[in-house]
This record gives structure tokens, sequence and C-alpha cells, in this order.
């Protein structure tokens, strides 16, 4: 379970996005739950990486389907440091 | 499990499409009257969609060299490049490359498409980093899944986003930097002087993909490098044979020492067959050509500056604010009146790409057309007179 501050900055950064206002939890999915398109997720990526200062390789996208599934990502990065 | 059900949304799409009269993945070209005109479905057609910048695809002295190698060698090599595929042609076609570009090597790829793939999987290893624009084309990005190295992507045409990415990668990682001249939906251009400037105060090597701006852009039409004067600041160039070249394959170039060696590492060089000694003989004619063509680069970009002057004072909504390439883009609103658009275009007789998403960046959709140099400027302004009348038959509102 990724770190809480890292899920509540995500939260933050989809807010805007979040046009149908589902509520947010970590188990929400990016393409069904948010109906997201790529173009969205790019530039959600763009302002997550520059949050928390941060490369999210577009290799690993396809497997972040879940807003805990990109926290987790981004706490490994972070820690990689 | 049937395999193609994945694919029911995409068919579902397009059958919502309200085509009537004609349907562009469908057209068919019954006879090629010369660089700028065809006879579709019966109708005579102004073609203003094929990139065919540089109008080389009747070149008398390339349609010559071609017969003569088809009578000398054959209608194909049957080969790879790296085993019986190289022929005389293929290493004077190459040289001619080299030195169109003033560099020390040169690959010749089958195809434009297989040379980014050759290049990029290649280039980049797993420890490496692949720096890519998000509006790449489709051969960039699937260099990119091909390789194995980490892809970072930047916003556009943006060099501040990519200085800001660039600052979060190891700084003595290997790292390369792949952009394009002309972007090849909306005709923008790059702002290589300063996306090149920044890659090589991060260490990076680049490429530079020419394939929308070689023939035209520079005062040799090597492309956007040499017009803002920063070939010393390209590693690597890969280019097209299928636009302004008006044949196919593809390219690299470079005077990197150990260039070579990639003939040895690149799949997509190694495992197909080589170009057939026509396609190589035409190629090396046109580019001869190519060189020695400044009236001809003159006419057209007068021919886009026409295009897209007289387009913007219709009041269409164009992608650029002025011509930067042969490629104008005119956006429209939707789907349904895009493709009302282009049926009625066609059946104006004028042929343009209808350019939609995923094919174009920000989920928008064009009308995409590309002049040619052999365009008379009586068929630019045809282009235009005929734009108006399919705005007002499909009830497009412009803003003059």
């Amino acid at each position: 379970m990724a770190n809480e501050q890292i899920i509540e900055k995500i939260y933050e950064l989809i807010a805007p996005l979040n046009r149908k206002g589902i509520e947010l939890k970590p188990d929400v999915t990016f393409a069904s739950d948010l109906e997201l398109d790529s173009l969205t997720v790019m530039d959600l990526v763009a302002d997550i990486e520059d949050e928390f200062d941060i490369v999210l390789p577009l290799n690993l996208l396809p497997e972040l389907e879940t807003i805990e599934q990109v926290a987790d990502a981004v706490e490994k990065i972070i820690n990689k440091g | 499990m049937d395999l193609l059900d994945k694919f029911d949304s995409t068919v579902a799409l397009r059958d919502s499409l309200p085509f009537e009269k004609a349907d562009p993945f469908k057209v068919v070209m019954e006879e090629i009257i010369s660089e700028t005109e065809a006879v579709i479905d019966g109708r005579h057609t102004i073609l203003a969609g094929t990139n065919n910048y540089m109008g080389m695809t009747f070149n008398e002295e390339a349609v010559a060299a071609a017969k003569e190698a088809l009578d000398n060698f054959g209608t194909g090599t049957t080969g790879s490049r790296v085993l019986n595929g190289t022929y005389g042609g293929h290493k004077a076609l190459e040289a001619t490359i080299a030195e169109f570009y003033g560099m020390e090597h040169c690959m010749v790829f089958s195809t434009g498409y297989q040379a980014n793939l050759g290049m990029i999987s290649a280039l980049g290893g797993k420890d490496d980093f692949v720096i890519i624009d998000a509006d790449s084309h489709a051969s960039i990005y699937d260099g990119c899944s091909m390789g194995n190295a980490t892809i970072v992507r930047f916003r556009h045409n943006d060099v501040e986003n990519m200085e800001r990415r660039l600052k979060r990668l190891p700084e003595d990682a290997g790292k390369l930097l792949v952009v394009e001249g002309i972007y090849s939906m909306l005709g923008d251009a790059a702002p290589l002087k300063e996306l090149l400037e920044v890659a090589k105060k991060y260490g990076c090597m680049t490429l530079v993909d020419e394939a929308h701006s070689m023939g035209f852009c520079g005062e040799n039409g090597r492309g956007i490098a040499e017009q803002l004067g920063v070939e010393h600041l390209v590693d690597f160039y890969v280019g097209t044979f299928s636009k302004s070249v008006g044949t196919v394959g593809g390219f690299a170039v470079s005077s990197h020492p150990k260039f070579d060696v990639l003939r040895l590492v690149s799949r997509p060089y190694i495992f197909t067959a080589s170009l057939p000694p026509s396609v190589v003989a035409s190629a090396t004619k046109s580019i001869e050509a190519i060189k020695r063509s400044g009236n001809r680069r003159a006419h057209l970009w007068e021919n886009a500056r026409r295009l897209h002057a007289g387009l913007k004072k219709a009041g269409f909504h164009l992608a650029t604010p002025d011509a930067q390439s042969p490629i104008i883009a005119v956006h429209l609103p939707d789907p349904m009146l895009g493709t009302r658009f282009w049926e009625q275009l066609l059946l104006e007789g004028v042929y343009a790409n209808m350019a939609a998403p995923p094919a174009t960046p920000s989920g928008v959709f064009l009308m995409r057309v590309s002049v040619c140099a052999q365009h008379t400027t009586e068929q630019i302004d045809e282009i235009i007179t005929r734009f108006n009348r399919t705005a007002e038959k499909v009830g497009l509102a412009l803003n003059p």
C-alpha cells in the first residue's frame, strides 16, 4: 500500500479531470472508471512527474491501471532516487 | 474466443461516420495523369494529399534509370542487405545520400518506417534513455517499443518541458533525443535549435527525422536542421524516399565512426529483403535532381504560402499561423462534419487526407493538404475555390 501522502497528492492532480465526480479511491481506474482518454492520461502523467520531480517512463504506463498502482510506482521511483 | 472481437469498437466507430458517396479508406487511384492529377471513381481529380512534395514521381532521369536497372538487374534482390541483397546500386545510393547530407556514412533501409524502427531499437539499449516528443510518428513509438530503453516523453515542441525531464535523468546514462523536423499531421516545424542545444547540454546523442522536410527545407534541401543552421548538433538523420524522393525506402546518415556496426545489429535492416534495384536507381537520380532543384523548392514554398493565405482569408481554421511546410492542415469541428467535408471535396475533384485520431495529436480532426512543387498557381487557386464551395455545401461556418 502506497504512502498516504502520495495518494492524496495524486487525488489532487486528478480532481480537475474528474468530470463525472467519481469518488476517488485507491482502486479507481483511469480508463474505465474515470474515462480518461489517452491524451488526458498523458497530461496527468506529466503533472505527476513534475509534482514529484521524477521520470515515469512510458514503458511502465500499460501496467498502471489504478490510482494505487500509480502511487506505488511513484513511491518506488522516489525511493530508488 | 474470436480474436477479432476486440476491434468491434473500431468497426462501430467507422460505421457511425456518414459516408454516402465515397469512403476515404477505399479510394482507388484508377489513373495517374501526372504528379498532381489522377482519375478517382471516373472523376478527374487534383491530388492535394500525396506527400509528393518535390513532384519527383515522373522525373525523367529517375524513370529512365529505373527502367535500365530493371533490364540489367531484374525485378528484385530476393535477399537481405547482409546476404545477397546489396548490389552496386545500393552502395551508390548510400554514397549519394551521405554526400547530400555532407556526412560520412549512410544505411539504406527498405522503408522509412523501418529506418526509424531500426535506428531507435538498436541505439536505445537496456540501460539507456530515449527521449521523444509526444506527437512523434508511429514509427518512432514503434521503434521505442521494439527496443529495451526507458522511454521518456515530453510535451510537443516544448523545450522547457523537455529540459525538466532531461534534468531528472542520470548524468552518465546513454541518452538519445528523437525529434522530427516537420510534424506530418499539422505541418508544424520543430524549434530544433533550442531542442538540440538543450539536449547536447545534458549529454544526449540526437536523431532528427527529416521525412517531411527533406527536399525543400534548407538551401540544399536537407531539412529543418540545415534551414536553422544546427546540423553540427545532429548525430543521426533519418529520412524516407516515399515523400520528396518519390519512391519508397528509408535511410539513416551519420558521421559517427562506429556507425557501420548498426548493419550487424539492427534487426529491421537485417531481417527483410533489400529494395529492388529499380527503386534504388530512381531514388539515386531523384536525390541528385533534388540537390539542384532550387527553383522547384522556391515554387513549392510559393504554393504552400498561397494556399495557406487563401484558406486563411476565406476563414478556415488553420493548424499553423503561417505556412511552415508544404503541409497545410485545416481544423474541422467534429468527425461528422469532417467526413462530409472530405467526401464533398472529393466530389468537387480535390483529393486531400482526412486525418483523425489516433493519427492526429490532441484528438483533432483535420483536412490535411500537402502541396506539390508541380502544382500550378491555377491549381492552388482551384483548390481554394473548391474548399470554399465544399464549406458552403456541407454548412461549415467560416470566419473570414
